[in-house]
């Protein structure tokens, strides 16, 4: 889960990294608030969640409260590369005499932890790589030692920052990646790191992604999930454990196991080309145990994407015999026909693998005239193609 | 033979007690897997009964490892317990840990994965977040079902479970030496490139099949990997060529940031290395089928 930057700089804040006194706003009039309470100039912020908000006019500086209202009043419900902007950060000033950049992130290719930092910063870090990979350093992390002040003090010697601010680059390299571990976090980017012109160094951005599979031990990041611009079938699909993606077609797809049901879009967008290009609607992994209850409620979610005229079941019996999930489906219609949703959308299912025949056998005898059958997976990717075609 | 599991292989399962251990347990003592124990320090000097078989419960791995010579252990625990369960198997020295738990936080992935570093990699380490490992006919040790295919002479290594278990399906007439399930996760233990090597010196194993997905740059390493060393083919799978950049798909690590990590870049890297890429499962299995006759 990717942060905002104003939960990012709360969290460095939290962890007692140097952020500049701020507040986020939603309202011009909650920044006026915000700009008053902060007092002096101050920077007002579009949050999103993607880069280049400076060149898209989302970072503005204030000289008094009137001016925050007048920029949060335009930010605010601002698109910027397709994210409406629905807060505003505002935080103090700082006069900026240098810029840096420090990350810490996974590794995944050495299956550790790197540490990225450059006394070139402002920029994005990639294009400083390109640009002078000799000013970017980057040091692995060993994941059972972590960074304690000499390995700190290795990195700021590593990416040569000036003698002056290496203590207070030490201090901020040790408390980050206590932030780091604590918060279980897969990145944190500060960029810039700043030294100011009265020579204090200074986290002026927030970049973090926490790990969803650690939500278990952090209960309170459940609250930093943006409510509003989670899709309403996504949230719906998580509320009922389902692992469920919208996506932007008209092929509704419900599978078991998360490479299957990837390979399954790819199938099915591959078959829309000679369709007039229909795609897969949604991923959804009904996982292992797919039983007529998992079933039912896939099927409810996939089923009332209104952009959805086909659905594809793909199952292949691993665990699961194939007759168990033939009876799923079949009660999985029966219960929503129970619960008052009329299915009036062709379903095209395959069974594969364990049971197979048996749960054909089941799906022939229950003839729901919307049910069709194929049996091997492209033929019903091409199937719930023509399908979805013929019923935009 | 077979790559890392054989018919000697002497399992134990860490979780033995719990829902999905004892289920599996179950079903891989019926695949003829020579399960020997399981561990769960509240239960140890009980007995579980499988259906007649009766399996002696253990406080720790080495404490099993002592008593019945085992030297794999397949661990269930919940993802909260699955790095300390990881590091009692690595302080254990068992030779091969596979880790079938789902969700596990990364940071302690990357930590259980370094102490099996600092311990000098004495274990090998399947997983997280995958469906275990099984040499048709011989032992299985995980979730693969064992009733899909019998022993053969192609290798298979995959992220994927249920992928895994489609190939084997297509080729059940040619049959599988060993088929491992690396695991979905951004930070696994045992790679493609560990299995490809250890297919490559399997005199079983006459060709592989090698399936990714989305995310990281496991497979681009892989095909050079391949380009360098490996003399028997290779046939290649990729899933999430219509996945969207910076959603999560099902699998932890399946992800593209930015541009990295497409299928796209994959493909490309893998046929670079004169591996055939099938676009669809059916059409691997067909590009393997050819091969093989």
């Amino acid at each position: 889960m990717d942060l905002y930057e104003y939960q990012g700089r709360d969290l460095f804040d939290r962890h007692g990294l140097p952020v500049l006194a701020g507040g986020v706003a939603t309202t011009p009039e909650e920044a006026r608030a915000i700009a008053e309470r902060l007092g002096g100039r101050v920077v007002v912020k579009a949050q999103v969640k993607v880069g280049g908000r400076g060149k898209a006019g989302g970072v503005k500086l204030a000289d008094d409260p009137e001016g925050a209202v007048a920029h949060a009043t335009n930010i605010l419900g601002m698109d910027i590369k397709g994210h409406t902007v629905h807060k505003v950060m505002l935080t103090v000033t700082a006069d900026i005499a240098e810029e840096y950049y420090f990350s810490y992130l996974l590794d995944r290719a050495n299956r550790t932890f790197l540490c990225i930092a450059s006394v070139a910063g402002g920029m994005e870090i990639e294009q400083v790589a390109e640009e002078s990979p000799d000013k970017v350093a980057k040091v692995a992390i060993d994941a059972s030692v972590g960074v304690d002040e000499a390995k700190a003090r290795e990195i700021v010697a590593a990416a040569g920052f000036p003698a002056e601010v290496a203590d207070q680059v030490v201090d901020i390299a040790v408390k980050l990646w206590d932030s780091f571990v604590s918060e279980d976090a897969t990145l944190v980017e500060v960029n810039p790191l700043a030294k100011t012109k009265s020579g204090q160094v200074l986290c002026l951005d927030a970049k973090v992604t926490l790990d969803a599979n650690a939500t278990f031990r952090h209960p309170e990041h459940e609250e930093l999930v943006d409510q509003a611009a989670v899709d309403p079938l996504e949230q719906r699909a998580k509320e009922k454990d389902l692992n469920y993606v919208k996506l932007d077609g008209e092929v509704g797809i419900i599978g078991n196991g998360a490479g299957l049901v990837m390979s399954t879009l790819d199938v099915v967008a591959y078959a829309g080309e000679a369709q007039g290009g229909v795609k897969p609607a949604n991923f959804l992994d009904i996982g292992g145990g797919a039983s007529a209850a998992v079933m039912a409620n896939g099927l409810e979610i996939v089923l009332s994407d209104p952009s959805v005229k086909s659905v594809f079941v793909n199952v292949f019996g691993g665990i699961t015999a194939c007759d168990e999930v033939a009876n799923g489906i079949v009660h999985a219609l029966t219960l929503l026909e129970q619960r008052g949703e009329r299915v009036t959308k062709p379903l095209v299912v395959r069974l594969d693998g364990n049971n197979a025949e048996a749960g054909r056998a089941i799906l022939d005898g229950a003839a729901n005239p919307l049910v069709e059958r194929v049996d091997t997976m492209d033929g019903a990717a091409q199937r719930a193609a023509e399908l979805a075609a013929a019923g935009v | 033979m077979a790559i890392w599991l054989t018919k000697d292989s002497k399992v134990i399962v860490q979780g033995i007690t719990g829902s999905e251990g004892s289920k599996h347990t179950r079903r891989m003592l019926a695949a003829g897997t020579h399960v020997v124990g399981g561990t769960n320090p509240r239960k140890a000097g009980q007995a579980v009964d499988f259906d007649g078989t009766a399996l002696p419960v253990f406080a720790t791995v080495a404490d099993a490892m002592k008593e019945t010579g085992a030297d794999v252990t397949v661990i269930f625990v919940p993802p909260a317990f699955a790095k300390a369960a990881v590091i009692e198997a690595v302080d254990a020295e068992i030779p091969l840990a596979v880790v079938i738990t789902e969700g596990i936080p990364v940071h302690d992935t990357a930590a259980f994965w370094a102490y099996d570093v600092s311990k000098g990699s004495k274990t090998r380490i399947i997983g997280p977040n995958c469906p275990g490992i099984a040499s048709p006919g011989a032992s299985n040790a995980g979730i693969i079902p064992a009733d899909i295919t019998g022993a053969g002479r192609i290798g298979l290594v995959s992220k994927s479970g249920t992928l895994t278990y489609q190939l084997m399906y297509e080729l059940r007439d040619i049959g599988f030496s060993t088929c491992v399930g690396i695991g979905g996760d951004p930070v696994i233990g045992t790679t493609h490139i560990d299995a490809l090597a250890a297919f490559q010196d399997d005199p079983d194993t006459d060709a592989i099949v090698m399936i990714g997905e989305i995310g990281g740059d496991a497979e681009e390493r892989a095909a050079d990997f391949i380009k360098a060393n490996l003399t028997k083919p290779v046939v290649g799978y990729i899933a999430g060529f219509t996945a969207p950049p910076g959603k999560t798909m099902g699998h932890a690590g399946a992800i593209i940031s930015g541009s990295s990590g497409t299928a796209d870049a994959k493909k490309v890297a893998l046929e670079a290395a004169g591996v055939k890429v099938g676009k669809t499962p059916s059409e691997t299995a067909r590009l393997m089928r050819e091969l093989m006759s």
